[in-house]
């Protein structure tokens, strides 16, 4: 018996009787304090910053429905959404894992810097926008404008995306396995090479996916809006 | 034999010849630095009216006047506390390099106020310096980071600067240097244009639940701030009034950029004087008037602009530009080893001079204050930058509690509306304040708010 290790500790909060205050409280000044690595929340409907802010190796799963900015600048933490997430899931994200096993509302992962974001079903508009370095795997498609403004990091989309794909990109990639309605400016397709097939082969199985790299395209910046310069079409 | 009489157009003055041919032999738009240089009401067209026999001033040199400022007291827990209401506004490292971030706090620190962050992130040697360090959220997010939110003293939402409401950043890639592209996470050398909505929301309503996600994330500890560019600022002050804003920031049209379009800095926004009226006003309509505080900036130079501004109803001020004149912006010469050096050819190889100079975009600040350079950041030494705007401050806000004293006031943040006036019909208007010798406020009864 003296071998065994001890189970983490786990602790539930019912948001239906718990204030939100209160979880986020003890997730960011308690758990790590009391040994308590693995949160269950329940009863979250739909409530916005859930589990934000937080800045250690956590397990917190969330059964149900979330608002916005569930995890949002997450550090270390893995969080498990067992439903929906509203806008701005992951927000900023700097490290850790986020994992919405349903759909996610607008702008998931924007400007996150790190970690991986996973979202099993489709996510809508500006799925990571202003991207900085994170990773995000989209199990279904994405909506307009995703990738706008991208600057660093890698977005796998297993689906289709809306139009203006990775509008002003700086040097974050984009992989697609679907069609794609229309690339934003200055985005442009590129050859997949062993390096991209590599990374979606890796991110695929973080994100416990199948899929054959070969189907996906690539998508990345031309850098023509790298630089002013006289000659640039104004209307893009 | 007389010289024949030149008549230049009014229109077509030498000045916007010189735009169309530019204009013409480029196909660019002009990007600088600073403020509007064109002439709008102001601060200087009001006047104190001060105690005589109808008022009882206090003794000058002798008796207390508080200058003491409190700012976040409506939700935050633990409010910012500083000793004069003088700030020193957002500035981002990268329009000035780490040294300047680093005389910045050191000054600000010694009079006892607050400095800002700007677009990219906040430094070391800022955190370091500045007591007081408000964090900027800005809609690029460059650099944004959890820790520094924890690290930060107040978090400034910015929706817009008054140089360029409506506008995003723009940092030209000769300021992009390895340290700077790093921060930003951007390639080095890259022309930076950074966004000017917010990624993760889009709306009032939006914001309302932003702000509760930064509480959350600071457990309601530290005050939040929102910066708005002074437009449509009576609405926009009563939003984010509602949307929970603990302090609410409004920068006019006069306040400085480091790089931004002249027909932006010109022509978008509105002068200081009308933005801090209606902002007021707003605060007035909700009742908010001290729960809310109201911070100004955009074009403050002077203790009696602080003053005046103060009367008008601001709880605090923001300085950008003289902030960056009283370390050496615009001066004729460095300061080297204790002595003083010309900076007069490098002003001129960027074809301007002292007095005149904008060209903080370029990167080749010859004072070495707007620079990324090496060699040129060296010309800024922290201790004698700090020194010298730890007495600029200091001056700034003797000036204040004189004015304040002369009207009779104890605390700076008595004086009112009714111990000013106005010089000029148009200011009497923005303002709000009775015509000099009269008691007529153009507009009073039908002011669109």
């Amino acid at each position: 018996m003296a071998n065994l290790k001890p189970l983490p500790m786990a602790r539930e909060f019912d948001l239906a009787h718990d204030s939100l205050r209160h979880l986020n409280l003890f997730l960011h000044k308690r758990a790590a304090l009391e040994g308590v690595a693995q949160i269950h929340v329940r009863n979250p409907d739909g409530a916005h910053s859930i589990a934000v802010g937080l800045d250690a190796a956590l397990d917190v799963q969330i059964h149900g429905h979330v608002g916005y900015y569930a995890a949002g600048m997450n550090k270390h933490a893995s969080v498990t959404v067992h439903g929906n997430a509203g806008p701005g899931a992951a927000e900023n994200m700097m490290s850790g894992r986020v994992h919405v096993k349903g759909f996610a509302s607008t702008a998931a992962g924007a400007s996150a810097h790190g970690g991986l974001l996973i979202i099993d079903g489709d996510a809508s508009l500006r799925c990571g926008i202003s991207l900085k370095g994170a990773d995000i795997v989209v199990g279904g498609s994405v909506g307009s404008f995703s990738a706008f403004m991208a600057q660093a990091g890698r977005i796998v989309i297993c689906g289709d995306a809306e139009d203006a794909l990775g509008d002003s990109l700086y040097e974050a990639v984009i992989y697609v396995r679907g069609r794609v309605r229309s690339l934003g400016a200055d985005a442009r397709f590129e050859p997949m090479s062993d390096t991209d097939r590599a990374s979606v082969k890796s991110l695929l199985a973080q994100a416990g996916r199948t899929g054959d790299p070969a189907d996906f395209k690539r998508v990345a910046s031309a850098k023509s809006l790298y630089h002013w310069h006289a000659d640039a079409d104004q209307e893009y | 034999m007389t010289a024949p009489l030149l008549e230049e157009s009014a229109g077509f003055d030498r000045s916007t010849i010189d735009y169309i041919q530019r204009a013409a032999a480029s196909g660019l738009y002009e990007i600088r630095g600073l403020g509007a240089k064109r002439r709008v009401p102001n601060f200087d067209d009001l006047l104190f009216l001060a105690a005589s026999l109808s008022r009882y001033p206090l003794e000058g040199y002798r008796e207390r006047c508080v200058t003491k400022t409190l700012l976040g007291t409506r939700f935050a827990t633990r409010p910012i506390e500083l000793a004069i209401p003088i700030t020193v506004a957002g500035m981002s490292f990268g329009a000035l390099s780490a040294r300047v971030k680093d005389a910045l706090g050191r000054a600000a620190t010694e009079v006892g106020t607050s400095t800002t962050t700007g677009d990219g992130g906040m430094t070391a040697e800022e955190r370091a310096s500045s007591k007081t360090l408000v964090y900027q959220c800005l809609p690029s997010r460059y650099g944004f980071d959890p820790d520094d939110v924890r690290r930060a003293d107040a978090i400034e939402i910015v929706i817009g600067q008054g140089a360029k409401p409506g506008g995003g950043g723009m940092l030209l890639g000769q300021k992009v240097n390895p340290r700077v592209a790093r921060m930003r996470t951007l390639p080095e050398g890259v022309d930076q244009r950074s966004a000017s909505r917010h990624p993760d929301w889009t709306g009032p309503d939006d914001l309302v639940i932003k702000i509760k996600e930064l509480r959350e994330i600071t457990d309601w500890e530290k005050p939040i701030y929102v910066k708005v560019g002074a437009t449509r600022v009576f609405n926009d002050v009563k939003l984010a009034v509602h949307a929970g804003a603990d302090v609410i920031v409004v920068d006019g049209m006069q306040g400085g950029t480091a790089a931004t379009q002249t027909v932006f800095i010109e022509h978008v926004g509105i002068p200081t004087l009308a933005a801090l009226r209606q902002a007021v006003d707003a605060l007035d309509d909700l009742n908010m008037r001290g729960t809310v505080q109201l911070v100004i900036s955009g074009g403050i130079r002077s203790g009696a602009d602080v003053a005046k501004a103060l009367a008008m109803g601001a709880d605090a001020v923001a300085i950008g530009q003289g902030v960056l004149i009283a370390l050496g912006c615009n001066s004729e010469s460095y300061v080297a080893d204790g002595e003083h050096v010309s900076a007069l050819e490098d002003y001129a190889r960027l074809g301007t001079a002292p007095g005149f100079c904008h060209h903080c975009h370029t990167g080749k600040c010859p004072v070495g204050v707007t620079t990324q350079d090496p060699a040129l950041e060296l010309r800024l030494d922290p201790a004698v930058g700090a020194k010298r705007l730890k007495n600029y401050l200091r001056t700034v806000n003797m000036e204040l509690t004189t004015i304040a004293r002369a009207c009779g006031k104890q605390d700076v943040h008595h004086l009112e509306k009714e111990d000013l006036v106005a010089l000029t019909v148009e200011a009497a208007a923005m303002a709000g304040i009775p015509l000099a010798g009269t008691s007529w406020i153009p507009g009073a009864a039908v002011r669109e708010k």
